[in-house]
């Protein structure tokens, strides 16, 4: 069975997204609302790996080997400026769609293991990983005229 | 006669429940001078406050002498706050601006118009040549303005610039109350009548001052109180203000807890079987969410988190649970602290649950801080498209576009209206090059002081200040244009009751001053806006002919001023809008039926997440099925942005006093009422003060990680571990080169809300120490008010003296 894979895969992306949000919080803390919301959702990141943890050491004890290319690299630091905030958020909301597009992968699975746990946490999460879609999307909006049109 | 500074509420007329309230008719006059002196009576409204009290100026050889309340009002019956029966006096001072002044050799100097908008105008052409000209232009404004000045402005920014970078200090006192009610009820508009005190059997003060803020329905809730049947009173405040002190039940509660404690309530409610099922049934979204919640808030989790007795908060919920007519009000310790439109949005999901909504007595009042915040959220130049309708709808915008005759795309519709936060940020980081700002002062009145005068002096940013007075802002500005004010322009506004007032002009402004009005429309000209076809975007000419436009704009919508005309608003009583052909008389109460403005159609915005701002689509709103019922909005409570720690170990929050406004531009230049509140002061819990050896009137050292301000101490009823700084103070009348920081928002904190994005300025982590010892001389603070000292205290009374005498009485 494959699913501790996908577990570890998810778990892996819910650190490395709380990870990001951390420095791009740290980076651009000259912009009080990136600050303060991407440190709150780090936190939000920090309790979903949580909550993944004891599943993947649950089906990792009869898991096989590792595919090869499971994982991928979405985030290679921050950057300044207006254009940089804006890439920046556009790393993270990479990184939230892998998350997100995880949690729907995981929950099918789940449903076909009939781990009635797991898909607790899956409902539990995956709407908050969907509203940091929206969140960085709504933000991205209405910054992009302002750094690509009329910054110079 | 009465003294309305040593007594701003002035004698009670008590009445009983369902009763209308007495008149009383406040007066002032200036020099001894009695109304045979009085050449004439000239119809208007307050301005130093929100309520929108109904006076008239009286005028003598051409000069304004003094003012009367207006007997035939609805919202105030002939009262006067004390603000205004002193106030106009600054019209008179001899500091005001009398011709343009414009920076040469870094120094302002005294220039004529041509030469000042000249310069305007010029550098607006120049940034305005090429792609993504609009994004250099940023315009904010005030709460202070007429209706007429505020469309207009709208109309050059959003159709004639198309620049979204617009919004008002009304971001720093309302935002929430507009949000916290789109959120809820589908479009801003205050869905109460003041006379819901009339009728209330129980009344809620959610972080809200009144007695200070707005004296007028202070003295109405007063009288009910001490007439036949009283309600009961429940008052939210960290400090021990007046209302708290009346009030029954006073939970004060550590700042930036108050989405715990009114989660803890609702439950309370819920629980206990006091919610109306039938009307949550046909009226509400959201009730299971909800009830899910805030069942994780028992009283003992409340107490922890709010630090409130356990049984404090069954109380209140037994008060508010039982009350059958409830009344609330909201304001800025809930508008400026954390979760502001979450903790909002919780006051309106109190009254929807327990269907205490649209009818006499049971009422909101999501209040105003200023006297024509209102009309700059319903017409378009703060963060709101005018007629409150909704950016994110295209049909919205194409309506605007029709009646402005431009292309759509002329008006930024591609996000939310830039808020006045991330205009700064802008002009910070340079992207915008002009910024225009017109009777507000946010070289005081915004937070984290030494950025934004850092912003305002760059070289780089091309500063316009429209004002009565060198402010502390003009001072930073490269061309300073001197308005007209109240008393010397025409134009309407409405008050947080939705009841439109007309000003008229009784005196001429001072030397070359103008209306803001006839500034705005010289711009439009000399920018030469033109519509789709050519013709002139703007062609109105004075304040009447704006009126009538704006009514087509808000033809329609919640704010329908279409049964409205100069004519109509003189010599009665202000209307209520909507005003229309149907309801010629204007519209007391919104949401009677329980149909609220949530049709997609028709709603001003598709609705946000209350923690992240992240905005929802069309599409999920749709999907949510509102058909006409209001939404229940409910959020975990999250800890504040900044909490104390060892080195910051007190949280400050700042506010007003009864005596200034606003950053005392005219306040502080009316003798009675700055002799009332001379200077800063900071509010300490005695506990506290003990623990730092520090008495009354001693000077102290308030500091957080961002300034340090001086002020004398003031020993009274505040909450253990939280100072209070009035944020009034600021620089224009100390010595330029010697300076004292005393601003309060020298300390503040640059944070918002995520979806009002109001700031937050009720919860800086600071430290206060002893700097110098008052040697028994009591600190500036009023006695009257929030600053009141213990009983028995060593502190004179504030007392305004014989130039404070005033009349008072039926009439």
């Amino acid at each position: 069975m494959h699913l501790a894979h996908y577990l570890g895969l998810l778990h892996r992306a819910q650190v490395n997204l709380a990870d990001a949000f951390r420095q791009v919080a740290d980076a651009h803390a000259e912009e009080p609302d990136i600050e303060h919301l991407c440190q709150q959702q780090a936190k939000r990141c920090d309790a979903h790996a949580e909550q993944l943890h004891p599943f993947v050491v649950r089906y990792s004890e009869d898991a096989p080997d590792e595919p090869d290319r499971l994982y991928s690299q979405l985030f290679t630091g921050t950057r300044t400026g207006g254009i940089g905030l804006l890439r920046d958020l556009q790393d993270l909301y990479l990184m939230a769609a892998e998350c997100d597009i995880t949690w729907t992968v995981v929950g099918q699975a789940a449903y076909g293991v009939r781990d009635q746990d797991l898909l607790a946490v899956v409902r539990r999460c995956e709407g908050e990983t969907a509203i940091q879609l929206k969140w960085l999307r709504t933000r991205m909006k209405a910054a992009a005229p302002q750094a690509l049109v009329v910054a110079e | 006669m009465v003294d309305r500074i040593a007594d701003p509420w002035g004698e009670r007329t008590p009445y009983g429940p369902g009763q209308q309230w007495p008149v009383r008719v406040d007066r002032y006059l200036a020099d001894g001078r009695a109304d045979a002196d009085v050449d004439r009576w000239v119809q208007s409204a307050s301005v130093l406050h929100s309520n929108g009290d109904a006076l008239d100026i009286g005028v003598a050889d051409g000069r304004i002498v003094g003012v009367r309340g207006r007997a035939v009002d609805r919202i105030n019956r002939g009262r006067v706050d004390p603000k205004d029966l002193y106030g106009w006096q600054a019209n008179h001072s001899p500091d005001r601006l009398t011709r343009p002044l414009v920076r040469d050799g870094g120094r302002l100097v005294e220039t004529d118009w041509d030469t000042a908008m000249g310069r305007i105008v010029a550098r607006s052409k120049e940034l305005l040549d090429g792609p993504g000209g609009w994004g250099h232009f940023g315009f904010y404004t005030s709460g202070q303005l007429f209706l007429e000045e505020y469309y207009t402005l709208g109309v050059i920014g959003k159709a004639g610039l198309g620049t979204p970078h617009m919004d008002g200090n009304t971001r720093l006192c309302t935002a929430t109350a507009a949000a916290s009610m789109k959120a809820s009820f589908g479009t801003d508009g205050q869905p109460g009548s003041y006379t819901d005190v009339d009728h209330c059997d129980a009344i809620a003060l959610w972080g809200h001052n009144v007695a200070e803020t707005q004296t007028v329905l202070w003295m109405r809730m007063l009288d009910r109180r001490r007439g036949p049947n009283p309600p009961a009173m429940l008052a939210v405040d960290p400090r021990a203000t007046p209302v708290a002190r009346e009030a029954d039940l006073h939970l004060a509660v550590r700042n930036g807890t108050n989405v715990a404690l009114m989660n803890g309530l609702l439950r309370e409610i819920i629980r206990r079987g006091w919610y109306d099922h039938d009307y949550v049934d046909a009226h509400t979204v959201g009730f299971e969410e909800l009830r899910r919640i805030v069942d994780g808030y028992p009283p003992s989790r409340v107490a922890d988190i709010c630090d409130v007795p356990a049984a404090d908060v069954e109380r209140a919920a037994e008060l508010l649970g039982t009350s059958q007519r409830l009344l609330s009000t909201v304001l800025q310790g809930f508008y400026q602290s954390n979760q502001a439109t979450a903790a909002a949005c919780a006051v309106n999901n109190l009254h929807l649950v327990r269907g205490m909504i649209g009818r006499p007595g049971a009422g909101i009042y999501q209040m105003n801080g200023q006297p024509t915040a209102q009309n700059n959220r319903e017409t378009g130049a703060d963060g709101d498209l005018p007629g409150l309708r909704n950016w994110d709808n295209e049909r919205h915008v194409e309506e605007l576009a029709r009646l402005w005759n431009v292309d759509v795309d002329t008006i930024p519709h591609w996000a939310p209206p830039t808020h006045a936060m991330q205009i700064f940020r802008y002009a910070e980081q340079g992207s915008i090059k002009l910024l225009w700002i017109s009777a507000t002062n946010p070289a005081v009145s915004l937070p984290e002081l030494h950025r934004i005068r850092q912003i305002l002096t760059r070289p780089e940013l091309f500063v316009v200040v429209q004002d009565l007075f060198l402010t502390e802002t003009a001072e930073l500005a490269d061309v300073v244009l001197p308005a007209a004010t109240w008393g010397e322009k025409t134009g309407t506004f409405t008050s947080v009751d939705r009841t439109v007032h007309i000003s008229d002009k009784a005196v001429d402004p001072p030397g070359e001053a103008r209306p803001d009005l006839d500034i705005f429309l010289d711009f439009a000209h000399r920018m030469d806006f033109r519509d789709r076809d050519g013709q002139p975007l703007i062609d109105w000419s004075g304040p009447e002919e704006v009126f009538e436009a704006w009514k087509e704009c808000s033809r329609g919508r919640p704010c329908d001023y279409t049964g409205i005309t100069y004519e109509k608003l003189r010599g009665g009583s202000g209307i209520q809008w909507p005003c229309t052909d149907e309801h010629p008389d204007g519209t007391e109460r919104l949401y009677t039926d329980g149909q609220f403005h949530t049709d997609p159609d028709y709603c001003e915005t598709y609705g946000h997440d209350l923690v992240t701002g992240a905005e929802f689509t069309e599409a999920e709103y749709r999907a949510k099925e509102p058909s006409g019922r209001a939404f229940l909005h409910t959020v975990d409570y999250q800890p504040s942005p900044e909490v104390p720690d060892d080195e910051h170990p007190l949280l400050l929050t700042t506010g007003r006093t009864v005596y200034q406004f606003h950053t005392r531009t005219k306040t502080g230049r009316a003798p009675q009422l700055n002799q009332a509140a001379p200077d800063v002061w900071v509010e300490l819990n005695p506990t506290d003060a003990a623990q730092l050896g520090i008495v009354e009137g001693d000077l102290v050292g308030v500091s957080s990680a961002r300034g340090a301000i001086q002020a004398r101490a003031r020993l009274c009823g505040i909450r253990p571990g939280v100072v209070f700084l009035p944020f009034h103070y600021g620089y224009f009348d100390q010595d330029p080169a010697d300076r004292t920081p005393r601003a309060a928002n020298e300390l503040t904190i640059t944070g918002w809300d995520p979806v009002s994005k109001q700031p937050l300025f009720k919860v800086a982590a600071v430290a206060v120490a002893k700097l110098a010892d008052g040697r028994g001389v009591p600190s500036p603070a009023p006695t009257v008010g929030g600053s009141a000292p213990p009983p028995g205290a060593n502190v004179p009374p504030t007392v305004g003296g014989p130039t404070a005498e005033a009349t008072s009485g039926k009439e």
